[in-house]
């Protein structure tokens, strides 16, 4: 049974994306990513180091033609910033597929929707498949889909903070109105918090802390596929109606 | 002359190619540098131009590459 989730035109098994921050070395990184059975992982543009130029690389543990790389913009306040760091990054990788993300500010991580917007746009008309961090306000959501993202991520809560789906019913309302794939971005803490995104419809979810600060990384990337594919296959499968009083499993027909 | 890469000033050789600065940095390692990406004056150069590329006095110049992210 074959259930691929498709952007951009290129199918993917695998429903989880991971990132690639924050674990304690580059292959740690790489044994969670496994774990994961992610295809594809995120990644962020940096200066080389020049001071160091035997520091270990991501490239050598978590290589490119394992995992599709995912370009992000994280640390970008403005639509401007974020254009010019994705296209350096098609220049280091040749990805066109890329996650935009413009912040709004440094507490709350919040996305900046106006910049987010406008970058989408630009992008889009550079060539880019555009993936997209995103509010969860469904308004805004409709337009960076009208704009021609590629997928649409709304956050479950704010990046790192492992709070988990705060907005069940904006998540819900953005699945229903969405044709592209949606993902939750941001949020997810524990397994159950992933399964409950794919459970409300959303094709996949986006996730790097609650690994990489999972006590055990590579059990936690393991919970975390299972979780997905059970939260896909619960959505697929039709939840039971809820009921107020009880409804008996066994036969009331025969009893002595 | 001076020019400034990744933030830092840099005393260099006039007609100094991007290629060269770029094997430069690499220094003593010798590994290869497929990943990275040049920004010239905000201006992105292309891998083929590299060679091509001579390094004017003032210029700013960034090489990033990728990193772990989320």
């Amino acid at each position: 049974m074959t259930d691929p989730l498709i952007i951009a035109g290129k199918s993917y098994n695998s429903r989880l994306i991971v990132g690639t921050g924050k674990y304690q070395t580059y292959q740690q990184n790489a044994d969670a990513a496994r774990a994961a059975g992610a295809e594809i992982v995120t990644v962020a543009l940096r200066r080389v180091n020049l001071s160091d130029p035997n520091e270990e690389r991501l490239t050598d543990f978590v290589k490119p033609d394992e995992f599709t790389y995912l370009p992000n913009t994280a640390g970008c306040y403005t639509a401007d910033e974020a254009v010019r760091t994705l296209r350096l990054a098609r220049e280091a990788g040749g990805w066109n597929l890329v996650k935009l993300e413009v912040l709004a500010d440094q507490k709350t991580l919040y996305p900046n929707m106006p910049e987010t917007l406008e970058a989408a746009k630009a992008l889009i008309a550079d060539g880019f498949e555009v993936m997209v961090y995103c509010s969860d306000d469904p308004v805004y959501a409709k337009m960076l889909e009208d704009a021609g993202c590629c997928a649409i991520m709304p956050l479950g809560s704010l990046i790192g903070s492992g709070l988990g789906i705060m907005n069940p019913v904006n998540i819900r309302l953005i699945v229903e109105q969405t044709r592209v794939p949606v993902i939750v971005d941001a949020g997810v803490g524990t397994a159950s918090d992933a399964a409950i995104a794919m459970e409300l419809g959303c094709d996949g979810v986006l996730m790097n802390t609650a690994i990489a600060a999972a006590k055990d990384p590579i059990r936690m990337a393991n919970a975390m596929k299972h979780a997905v594919i059970a939260g896909r296959d619960s959505y697929l499968a039709g939840r039971m109606p809820k009921k107020t009083y009880a409804d008996p499993s066994s036969p009331l027909a025969g009893l002595i | 002359m001076l020019i400034t890469v990744n933030g830092v000033s840099r005393e260099v050789d006039p007609g100094l190619t991007l290629a060269m600065l770029v094997l430069q940095l690499a220094g003593e390692s010798g590994r290869d540098q497929r990943g990275i990406a040049i920004e010239r004056n905000l201006e992105i150069v292309p891998k083929s131009e590299h060679a091509s590329t001579v390094i004017e006095d003032g210029d700013k110049i960034e090489v990033v590459q990728f990193v772990g992210g989320g």
